[in-house]
């Protein structure tokens, strides 16, 4: 049971992967101007981001290490993000148009986002179990959540700041990045 | 002649895909806590960026458009793989520190950016230097950054010492915050650098 709760808390604050793994920073920057827009990429992102990485962790051990083409990794990664997020948008298109007009622009974006592939990755190099996985995964996500959230609060209120002109916009995002990523170190103790 | 140096060189300040176009900045932030990684890290990058430019360069014809981005990106992927098992065989220690940001060169921006903008609808020669000045850029800008960082974090340069051993460093330029902070810093210089050369013009 501590396993368990050791590996939430370590997703969501002490490893959050925005802050201390470096994960998904384009989507954090890009997609993080509006409060609602941020919680729709990090919905969708939670959503691709747990089956992906059931996914791979499956063809990983049942596939690539029997045959022993463990270097097939990355290719294979790829590939089934790649197949997943089009189906993932097929499937939401026909069950629920509701939940494709909230998730729906977010998704192509979600293949390039590194932070899918490297909670995958990073998975398989832990050595969690399945379940161990699915969990690290969906905390992971949640993690992506309070970060670009946060953030999306803080970009709100810096619109009307009056800040120098040459760290107008991005400038501006990496410090404040800076700070709450000071923040969350703060978290460190929590989990060796 | 003149388009081929524009071409080289315009990687390096003007279009600098870190500094002014903002792509790959995750590996930029995560591996340049040292000079060594992020030299090569951005030498890994220019690699797989002049392989899969050439390749895309020279296949873009055969590819249907429907299927394009699926075959680019299993291109890249390809080359990705290559520059991880060379990078495992010769340097175990560069591994050890870039982990897993090797496979994820698949998923920098930089490279699909490139051979969707540019390399499927340029010639071998043109995409070839377009690789390298990207990938030029790149490497700079992340030496620039590793530099800053070392160099404040702990007080070295290529693991070359630079202060007496029991001096203190500014030991937060090592860790997360200091690689957003330096990088916010870096292109609001160059903001203000730009805009400055813009005036004077």
């Amino acid at each position: 049971m501590t396993e368990y709760l050791l590996i939430i808390v370590s997703a969501v604050f002490v490893n959050n992967v925005v802050f201390a793994r470096f994960l998904g920073i384009c989507p954090y920057l890009g997609v993080s101007k509006k409060l609602d827009t941020a919680l729709g990429m990090g919905f969708a992102v939670t959503f691709v981001m747990t089956i992906s990485t059931a996914i791979t962790y499956v063809l990983y051990y049942g596939i690539l290490v029997p045959y022993k083409i463990e270097f097939m990794q990355t290719v294979m990664y790829i590939l089934v993000i790649a197949s997943l997020v089009q189906l993932v948008e097929i499937v939401l298109k026909k069950v629920s148009k509701s939940l494709y007009s909230a998730l729906g622009i977010y998704l192509p974006l979600i293949t390039t986002n590194c932070a899918i592939l490297g909670v995958a990755l990073l998975a398989i190099q832990e050595k969690y179990s399945l379940l161990l996985s699915v969990l690290f995964a969906f905390f992971s996500a949640v993690g992506f959540i309070l970060a670009i959230v946060i953030f999306a609060g803080i970009r709100e209120r810096l619109e009307d700041a009056d800040i120098p002109k040459p760290f107008k916009n991005v400038p501006i995002g990496l410090i404040s990045a800076a700070i709450l990523s000071l923040a969350f170190m703060g978290f460190s103790g929590l989990v060796k | 002649m003149k388009e081929s140096l524009n071409i080289l060189t315009r990687g390096l300040v003007q279009e600098n895909p870190v500094t002014k176009m903002l792509l790959g900045l995750c590996p930029v932030l995560a591996v340049t806590t040292s000079a060594v990684n992020g030299l090569g890290m951005g030498l890994a990058t220019t690699f797989v960026l002049l392989g899969s430019n050439m390749v895309i360069s020279l296949t873009s014809k055969l590819i249907p458009d429907t299927v394009r981005i699926p075959s680019f990106v299993l291109i890249i992927a390809t080359f990705v793989t290559i520059v991880d098992m060379l990078i495992k065989a010769f340097s175990p220690e560069l591994n050890q520190s870039l982990g897993i940001f090797i496979p994820l060169i698949v998923v920098n921006c930089i490279i699909l950016g490139r051979a969707e903008a540019f390399a499927s609808r340029s010639g071998l020669w043109y995409s070839m230097l377009d690789a390298i000045g990207m990938g030029a850029g790149f490497t700079l800008s992340l030496l620039l950054l590793s530099s800053i960082r070392e160099i404040l974090g702990a007080g070295t340069i290529f693991n070359i010492p630079l202060v007496g051993e029991d001096a203190s460093t500014i030991l937060v330029f090592a860790l997360p915050p200091g690689a957003f902070a330096s990088l916010g810093a870096i292109i609001a210089l160059m903001n203000a650098l730009e805009k400055k050369k813009g005036a004077a013009a």
